[in-house]
């Protein structure tokens, strides 16, 4: 069984307008050490998805439906002081505003010695022990000083590191990482993710990556997962998503990226914009941008409009998509009738 | 601080004075300064006994020349705080210059009257990086996209106006029906397009961008920078683009210029560029774009901070993160020097062929 | 996540329904209520020509042999006189429908002047900054130190000195009006200077400095409008102030002339009369004055919370 298994989880806000339902069928699976992306544009519903696995969505959102299950233990339906113990210890999590995470008024030091002895039996001495070790591990800078320092004393790559430091500091399983890097400059980004990748590899530790980043994700995941308008809509293996996209949607989405057009020459956009998650279309939320609603002989498919689409197995990954599946279903029919 | 300020405008400024015929805008000696030490009171300190005025200053951008050709998109590269949004906003006369000339069209423009500018402001126009706080909240698109056209027109009638405001809206793919609406009615893309809009309302030559799509999603990004370009092809915009994303650059520049911590450390064609880095800021810069393609890139590892713009380094203003640093480095100030296919690097190590 | 895709245009009143204000006053009960006591209150004190029975600034309709006459609940009442008589035999209720008017008239007189003032001052402040911005600020810390009843009281002497005090009765509205226009403007300036300060460095005002706009046309039309939300709101509790210091300043006989009373000085003309048992001439006014500038200030509040940009969230 897998280390973190979500199923079919449904997230909704109650607001004014009425109820918003930011994330429909999300389902995952995340095996021990395993690097997992999840990609989409803002409004897709996937800091969403991260927030929800520990249960840290706030008022007027709450969890409608779905299970979240980590190491045997279902977490949408524990306590709060029993989620208190998964939460920090077994899986962390990482911001994209390091001051998210960090008491502006407290020291590093004591801010890591505080966590340390709320999960583990330890004295102040061995906290500030351990806590030197994990600044050693991120690679900073004369780690003794930092410990006194407060967070205003530090750049943004610096504190961004810390947090890594404090994520790292009860030994998780998972880490889960919203935008760690997208307030930061190119050079410094890749320091942090090659920084986060080494010590996911070494200690194997489990990582959620929340990006709109193609590129970082491809660099940094083995999985992706690629949601628009609060659904999975492809996931699969990172590679193979990357090369071969089948949905229209990761389709557009990596072909719209400067690096993959001749420079001097249109880049491909996807028309339209994301839409509002109060005022889905109907059937597939993709289809009034989608390019292939339309079938071989020209005429609009009707399952589009309709029908929200299942997912099929295409490879190694799974799409959720009506033209990918009628376009295997003709190759099996191919297939089957010489 | 000061002292280094003047060792820095001797090397820099009698450097170039090519390739000025067919350029757009010079770009001399730029230099900019941001007080951080309040009004006159605040200033006063004790030193020895003694009440002495202190003063503090941010330098944002040391000694910058360049120059934009007709028809060209030159973009400026460059991390937070290197001074490139500063550039821009003093080119468009939104920030006056400490010290340096700015020229367009061959007459210098950075001293100027608001009053004196008006002519200019209808052939240079700006594009905000923020859509969401670039248009007025509390104004109408149709109220937002006549209020530069009465300015610059004021002899031309509603009917007129009107038919402009619809013909530049349909350009950027907006519904002119929409004009009753307010901004915040709008996506993130459809305001930027508005700005667009309203930038290219008055039928400018120029224009700058500011980080124009840092903002947007990737399939935002793609279409704000496809109308951009159309514009500039239909239109034959001459394009100064400011941003951190050398994909970017790459697919959207003709020529590009680096910046570190308030000077231009390479000038080069882009293809050049991208082909041939050879400042090692640009090198490191250049390895640090995440690939689609490549599992493990060879990311050049920097160490060390950015120092800040308040107490600038010594001599080359990268030589705490630079590999390739000496002696030579941390004394003296590189200037900007022409390579043989036409780059201009301002580096030691370069110039002494260790690089 | 705000898209538009419907070509129709909204109304103004239907932007109103839909906006956040609306559906915020819809769901609070209090300022339903505050605003529904307000509005009754203004209503009465402006129709106080038609509602009052008597017209108590009238001589002929003053009677002192009817004076000191018990509201209708108490044994002794006169049917006449609903809410019973002052000390001079006016009809109280008649006399609190024009004392609140005067009230009313003050207290918006007043924050409008101040308003004019703030408002200039703060904007000229906010955008134009260095030795402007210094120069008004310190004239506004200089306001402030004095407080509203010094004002009041160097006026009021100077001006019955000179014009004597005949004149000042007549213009005693006007007065009042000025005084506390003039010792309250620091108010509006600091909250506006505030607000143009954090509006100043977004980019519609840089979008409009690039256009060639004129200072004086950039701060009217593009930065005035978008701070107007926090001057709505210091409006309210500065309305509920300017008719407090009017009350207070009657009260101390610096004010209204009890010939034409606003309620601070009906409350200081029954003051006398508590202990000869007519309480009804002090609290009865006192009570008007308590509710106007309650439901003032709770609708003050509401406000606040629903235009505080950091709680909200449409």
């Amino acid at each position: 069984m897998a280390l973190l298994e979500v199923s079919q989880l449904d997230v909704r806000f109650a607001l004014r307008q009425g109820e918003v339902r930011a994330l429909r069928d999300v389902s995952f699976t995340l095996e021990r050490g395993e690097r997992l992306g999840i990609v989409g544009e803002s409004g897709a519903g996937k800091s969403v998805a991260a927030f929800s696995l520990l249960n840290l969505i706030a008022k007027p959102g709450f969890i409608a439906g779905g299970t979240i299950t980590f190491d045997g233990q279902t977490l949408n339906t524990m306590s709060e002081r029993g989620l208190r113990k998964v939460r920090g210890n077994r899986i962390s999590m990482i911001f994209q505003d390091p001051m998210m995470t960090l008491n502006p008024v407290l020291s590093i030091g004591e801010q890591m010695v505080e966590c340390l002895k709320a999960h583990r039996r330890i004295s102040t001495k061995e906290a500030r022990a351990i806590a030197l070790d994990k600044l050693r591990q991120v690679q900073i800078p004369s780690p003794e000083t930092r410990l006194d320092q407060y967070p205003h004393e530090l750049s943004g790559g610096m504190r961004q590191r810390i947090i890594i430091a404090i994520a790292l500091l009860l030994d998780p399983d998972i880490i889960i990482a919203d935008e760690p890097t997208t307030a930061l400059d190119v050079t410094i980004q890749a320091e942090i993710m090659a920084l986060l990748l080494e010590l996911c590899e070494q200690h194997n530790v489990g990582l959620i990556l929340i990006t709109h980043d193609l590129g970082v994700v491809s660099q940094v995941t083995q999985r992706i997962l690629v949601m628009y308008a609060g659904r999975v809509i492809e996931q699969g293996s990172t590679r193979e998503i990357i090369n071969d996209p089948q949905h229209p949607y990761t389709q557009g989405l990596i072909n719209a990226l400067p690096q993959m057009a001749t420079p001097g020459e249109r880049l491909n956009q996807i028309r339209g914009s994301m839409p509002s998650l109060s005022n889905l279309p109907s059937g597939c939320a993709f289809h009034p941008r989608c390019d292939f609603i339309n079938r071989a002989d020209g005429q609009p498919r009707p399952a589009c409009t309709q029908q929200v689409p299942a997912f099929v197995e295409s490879g190694n990954c799974r799409v959720a998509c009506h033209m990918v599946a009628e376009m295997l279903e003709d190759r099996r029919l191919k297939e089957e009738s010489p | 601080m000061n002292a280094q300020a003047e060792t820095l405008s001797v090397t820099s400024t009698p450097t170039q004075n090519e390739e000025s015929s067919d350029s757009l805008l010079q770009i001399r000696g730029l230099k900019k300064r941001f007080s951080l030490s309040g009004d006159f009171l605040d200033q006063l300190r004790f030193k020895g006994g003694k009440l002495v005025r202190h003063q503090e200053y941010v330098h944002a951008i040391n000694g910058v020349n360049l120059d934009i050709k007709r028809g060209e998109a030159l973009c400026v590269v460059g991390e937070s705080g290197c001074g490139k949004s500063t550039v821009a906003r003093t080119v468009m006369g939104l920030i006056t210059p400490s010290e340096g000339e700015i020229h367009y069209g061959g007459e210098r423009i950075d001293h100027l009257s608001s009053r004196q500018l008006l002519p200019y402001r209808k052939r240079m126009q700006m594009i905000f990086q923020n859509p969401y706080a670039s248009l007025n909240p509390r104004m109408t698109i149709q109220q937002t996209l006549e209020e530069p056209l009465r300015l610059h027109h004021p002899d031309w009638n509603q009917a007129k106006i009107l038919d402009k405001v619809g013909d530049v809206m349909r350009s950027v793919g907006i519904d002119p029906d929409w004009g009753k609406r307010f901004g915040h009615e709008f996506s993130g893309g459809q305001r930027q397009r508005i700005a667009i809009a309203r930038a290219l309302a008055v039928d400018p030559e120029f224009i700058v961008a500011d980080e124009p799509i840092s903002a947007l999603d990737v399939s935002i990004q793609a279409q704000v920078l496809n109308l951009l370009m159309d514009a500039q092809r239909d239109r034959n915009l001459t394009y100064l683009f400011i941003t951190h994303d050398l994909a970017v650059v790459e697919h959207f520049g003709t020529r590009v210029a680096v910046m570190y911590l308030g000077t231009v450390c390479e000038v080069a064609t882009t293809a050049t560029l991208f082909a041939k880095p050879r400042h090692p800021y640009t090198q490191a810069l250049l390895s640090a774009i995440p690939r689609l393609k490549d599992d493990r890139p060879q990311h050049i590892r920097l160490t060390g901070e950015v120092p800040t713009p308040v107490n600038l380094p010594s001599g080359c203003v990268f030589h705490g993160r630079c590999p390739y640093v000496n002696d030579r480095c941390k004394r003296e100030i590189p200037a900007l020097q022409t390579q043989d296919d036409g780059t201009r690097v301002a580096c030691h190590a370069v110039e002494e062929g260790r690089l | 996540m705000t898209t538009s895709t419907t070509t129709t245009t909204p109304s103004r009143w239907k932007r109103l329904r839909d906006s956040y204000l609306w559906y915020s006053f819809k769901r609070d009960r209090t300022a339903q209520l505050c605003l529904a006591v307000f509005i009754c209150l203004v209503i009465a004190a402006f129709s106080a020509p038609m509602l009052a029975p008597t017209d108590p600034y009238d001589l002929r309709h003053i009677d002192i042999m009817s004076s000191e006459l018990p509201p209708f609940w108490i044994d002794g009442a006169d049917e006449r006189y609903s809410l019973g008589t002052d000390a001079q035999g006016r009809d109280l209720w008649s006399i609190i429908l024009y004392g609140t008017r005067v009230s009313l008239l003050i207290g918006f007189g007043a924050v409008m002047l101040q308003a004019l003032l703030g408002v200039t001052f703060g904007l000229m402040a906010g955008y134009l900054g260095g030795r402007v911005d210094a120069f008004l600020m310190r004239l506004a810390d200089i306001q402030l130190s004095f407080s509203t009843l010094m004002v009041a009281i160097v006026v009021g002497a100077v001006v019955k000195a000179t014009m004597g005090s005949a004149f000042y009765s007549q213009y005693a509205v006007l007065m009042l009006i000025l005084i506390i226009g003039l010792a309250e403007w620091p108010q509006y300036a600091r909250t506006v200077r505030a607000s143009v300060l954090a509006e100043k460095n977004k980019e519609y005002v840089d979008a409009a400095r690039v256009m060639g706009l004129r200072s004086k046309r950039i701060m009217f039309r593009h930065v005035l409008p978008n701070t107007l939300s926090p001057i709505f709101v210091i409006s309210t509790v500065q309305i509920a102030n300017a008719i407090i210091s009017e009350a207070a300043l009657s009260f101390l006989g610096l004010g209204m002339p009890e010939t034409h009373p606003s309620l601070g000085s009906l409350i200081k003309s029954g003051f006398d009369y508590i202990q000869s048992g007519s309480w009804w001439i002090t609290l009865i006014p006192g009570a008007v004055l308590v509710v106007l500038v309650l439901s003032i200030n709770l609708l003050g509040d509401w406000l606040r919370d629903v235009m505080n940009p950091r709680l909200y969230k449409g």
